[in-house]
């Protein structure tokens, strides 16, 4: 798919009809920038490909790996405060609307309160994560917290966490994302969400009279899971034995309910009456008896388990890199992850230098996901989002509804999944319908000139929808990298439609 | 891992493919319709669906020592399984399924699963869609390699149900796909003429994106026409308010407009009851009543094309015999299939009963297995689609048949 850049003038000049040839901006640029920039971000906006031809790719590395100090924009900043309910920790989000007397079930008036106070809680978790994913600088730590956000998913539809999911990302994800994955581990591990979506706020050691056979009132459930998707990864050596021991470990934990006080910020309440306090042996280690202490121990000895460190490296690889992520790579990544006791930081940096990623082969070689094909498609257009409505429609047509991943696997992110015939007709769609500027994001620019200024500043911007995306400027955001075939396509329909054709191309289904 | 190596960037432009996508092409060859063309439709339960609670062994005593809060009761006690042949009982929220069972239509067969004895979902639903069991390096589904095999190269012949791609569907051949739920046919702006000839002509070449467009515009010509006149049908045609109910119509409805759609894959999530199964009512009790009506509206929407269609319900494994302390079950092994169509010999449960007390589980926890899955794949797909024996190693690859079930009149 690499062009002679000769043919990349002649074609563009084609396209675009009397372009003056003089203009800098057609040439294409170096497929390296592209390439840090797709993998590193949601992809270009207008300036992004300028600002890190100009600054270096390295530097551009370091910046991302370092998020505190990149400032974010001061609109992002305020657009986040408007958000009520985003840094509300879970007790006082499920508290509302739901009956405080015991043993009293809701009125139909509590239970429709509660229903509504669910929907504004949701509502703005995702308007938050699509504003921040689209609009803020810090890239690659949005581009983690999709990765980790699938690695340890909760579900929303499921009971309470209709309200906790994004407490969860906000408190148990965000935080953590390029730090030890120790820390990441015990936050979802301890958060509400997690603990009432695998069950575990259930998992209690006491067997009742009636108990048939030896394992007591167990519910092994996150524990498994745990060790499945979480941490060692379904071949990582575990028994039915594990399981057991890991769900014995962990039994006791949960969350807070009116009247039980805790010592954190999000409601985690550890239940001594429901705990096993005797010695466990979980993967031939000995964890004696010690109350929550154990769970502590059992999840220092799985964060650093090669199985994990492996993992976890395997996973990474394939979100960076490949759907089949070369084995040498996830080798490197695993001694790193190792060496550095599971440095999230320093595994994405090893990463970034390795051989296997930078080999041209894995250029454009991932299928988006939907959630990066819309992500990528609104930050191409330059817009500011202010309405997050018709993206997360998107998200649920193409069947990826933000906090909506069922099963504990989280969602994929490999082409197999995504690639189908009716995801190719929505995803058309969807590039129609923005490229023409009908979907009511927000604010667009009037003046295509204040577009080309370099650098990433977007203002001043005008209110004024239904401004179709201008070809032109389109394909200068995104390195002008199309393939000679996708230029001649373009070429030979009509201008109307040149934007809804390079936002539908092959080469932006791919990054 | 990867199950399909294609994704190969930019590809051949080749010209003579663009005029291959005309408007027309799916219409233009449905020339034939035979109206004998076997069918087969796989339900998958994702998440694992408590088979003992499906198809209940209610003469067992040790069934209800086992679970105390969620078993459901012998019949004619309230709220008790509805009795199949005097052994086992079906869930009383399966009601709606009885009169196939009376006409024969309907058999099941239990203590069935996968020889792989992993308790993970995800890997016990990949060896059971890609039916090779305990090996990951299979790069397709079988339904997939079954369209190899029965394939009449007409445009489209197997139908999944669904925003992603299944794995049992995944592989060489190409299957369309519709989404499920209510704005599923809404127009769309690739329904414009000028968007979709210029697209026709950006994604008119034989490499794999292309070649998932071209089906999908196909796909979707057929699909918005025969589903345009089911919403004109009266009374008849009208979509169930339940999700899963209007999309398993939806589907029958291509199938009898369609005779050439052969294939069909819907699944349906929601089985792992960790915590707060229930019993005769709750969790379990409101799936399983999604799923008869599903069913029922299925077989209604099929008409009659039902004669010539096999349908198979099918989950990863079963649950613990014993109930956990949350009302729940944990993962299991053992499960029971469901087998209806118009040339089922049913109002049988199949399958050698292997026993509920400690010493007859398997590891002392579930109920074993004494068939394996593909013994009833294998049957439905040699005396269904009457397969001969090549096509049937394609399809099941190192599978050696264990016993002949005689399933299929």
């Amino acid at each position: 798919m690499l062009v002679k850049p000769k043919y990349w003038v002649l074609l563009l000049l084609i396209l675009l009809g009397g372009i003056d040839p003089s203009n800098a901006a057609s040439t294409p640029v170096d497929p390296k920038v592209l390439h840090i920039i797709n993998r590193l971000s949601f992809g270009p906006r207008p300036g992004d490909v300028q600002r890190v031809e100009s600054m270096g790719v390295e530097r551009y590395i370091q910046e991302q790996l370092s998020p505190e100090s990149i400032p974010e924009p001061q609109s992002l900043t305020s657009q986040l405060n408007q958000l009520n309910t985003l840094h509300l920790n879970p007790v006082e989000l499920s508290e509302h609307g739901i009956t405080n007397l015991p043993g009293q079930k809701p009125t139909q008036l509590e239970r429709k309160a509660a229903n509504q106070w669910a929907k504004e809680v949701l509502n703005e978790a995702v308007q938050a994560r699509l504003l921040e994913a689209t609009n803020s600088k810090r890239q690659l730590q949005e581009v983690m917290v999709d990765f980790w956000y699938n690695h340890f998913n909760v579900d929303a539809a499921k009971g309470r966490d209709r309200f906790w999911v994004g407490a969860y990302e906000q408190q148990a994800i965000r935080p953590y994302v390029l730090g030890r994955f120790r820390d990441l581990l015990g936050a979802t591990a301890h958060h509400p969400a997690m603990q009432y979506y695998l069950d575990n706020f259930q998992n209690r050691a006491d067997s009742r009279p009636d108990a048939q056979g030896n394992i007591p009132g167990l519910n092994e459930n996150y524990a498994r899971e745990l060790m499945e998707l979480h941490t060692l990864g379904v071949d990582g050596g575990y028994t039915q034995q594990d399981v057991i021991a890991l769900a014995r470990i962990l039994s006791g934990w949960g969350f807070s309910r009116s009247g039980q006080q805790t010592d954190n910020n999000f409601g985690f309440y550890f239940n001594p009456k429901r705990h096993d306090f005797s010695d466990k042996v979980f993967l031939g280690h000995t964890i004696k008896s010690g109350g929550e202490a154990q769970g502590e121990e059992a999840l220092d000895i799985l964060a650093r388990s090669p199985a994990t460190a492996r993992h976890i490296s395997y996973q990474i690889a394939q979100y960076f890199v490949s759907d089949v992520p070369p084995t040498t790579l996830v080798n490197n990544l695993t001694h790193r992850y190792l060496a550095t006791d599971g440095n999230i930081r320093e595994v994405l940096n090893t990463l970034f230098h390795s051989r296997e990623f930078w080999d041209a082969k894995n250029f454009n070689a991932k299928f988006k996901t939907p959630y990066q094909y819309a992500i990528s498609a609104v930050r191409a257009t330059g817009v500011e989002v202010e309405n997050t409505k018709p993206i997360s429609n998107l998200l649920q047509q193409l069947g990826m509804p933000l906090y909506g991943c069922q099963t504990p696997d989280g969602y994929k992110n490999t082409a197999d999944v995504w690639l189908n015939p009716d995801a190719m007709n929505r995803r058309l769609s969807f590039a129609s319908a923005i490229a023409n500027g009908n979907l009511a994001l927000s604010s667009m620019p009037t003046n295509m000139q204040q577009w080309q200024t370099i650098g990433t500043e977007q203002k001043p911007l005008q209110k004024s929808p239904n401004i179709p995306i201008d070809a032109w400027q389109l394909s200068n955001t995104l390195g002008n990298s199309l393939s000679m075939k996708t230029q001649k396509a373009i070429a030979s329909s009509a201008p109307q439609i040149h934007s809804a054709l390079i936002l539908g191309s092959p080469e932006f289904m791919h990054r | 891992m990867k199950r399909r190596n294609f994704l190969i960037q930019g590809g051949i432009f080749s010209a003579a493919a663009i005029t291959a996508v005309s408007s027309n092409a799916w219409i233009a060859r449905s020339a034939t319709p035979n109206i004998d063309q076997k069918r087969l439709i796989v339900i998958f339960l994702r998440g694992a669906v408590d088979g003992l609670n499906v198809v209940v062994p209610y003469s067992e005593t040790a069934y209800y020592q086992a679970r105390p809060q969620i078993a459901i009761p012998q019949p004619g006690k309230e709220g008790g399984v509805i009795d199949l042949d005097g052994r086992f009982g079906l869930h009383p929220a399966l009601d709606s399924l009885i009169p196939f069972w009376q006409q024969n239509s309907l058999a099941f067969v239990h203590a069935c699963g996968s020889p792989d004895p992993t308790r993970s979902h995800f890997d016990a639903q990949e060896y059971m869609e890609s039916a090779t069991p305990g090996d990951k390096h299979t790069q397709d589904g079988w339904m997939n390699r079954l369209l190899g095999v029965i394939s009449q190269k007409t445009p489209i012949q197997a139908v999944s149900v669904g925003e992603t791609t299944p794995w049992i569907f995944s592989g060489r051949m190409p299957v369309a796909n519709i989404a499920s739920g209510r704005n599923a046919n809404r127009p769309l702006p690739i329904d414009r003429p000028q968007l979709a000839a210029a697209f026709d002509q950006l994604y008119g070449g034989n490499d794999a994106l292309s070649q998932t467009y071209q089906q999908g515009r196909m796909a979707r010509q057929a699909i918005m026409n025969d589903l345009d006149s089911e919403m004109k049908m009266a009374n008849n045609g009208a979509p169930s308010p339940d999700s899963f109910a209007s999309d398993a119509q939806r589907l029958a409805q291509l199938m009898l407009k369609d005779p050439r759609i052969e294939l069909g894959f819907m699944a349906l999530g929601g089985w792992d009851t960790h915590v707060n199964q229930g019993g005769t009512q709750g969790q379990l009790a409101r799936n399983l009543k999604k799923l008869g009506s599903g069913l029922t509206s299925l077989v209604g929407g099929l008409g009659s094309v039902y004669q010539n269609t096999t349908i198979v319900v099918m989950s990863e494994f079963g649950r613990t015999v014993k109930q956990n302390d949350n009302g729940g079950t944990d993962h299991g092994h053992g499960n029971v299939m469901w087998v209806l169509g118009g040339n089922i010999r049913g109002g049988k449960v199949y399958g050698e009963w292997p026993g509920l007390s400690t010493a007859q589980l398997y590891q002392g926890r579930d109920l074993a297995i004494t068939t394996d899955f593909r013994d009833v794949i294998s049957a439905v797909l040699s005396n269904h689609l009457h397969l001969n024996e090549a096509k049937l190693n394609h399809v099941l690859p190192s599978y050696t048949s264990t016993q002949k079930i005689a399933l299929i009149k």
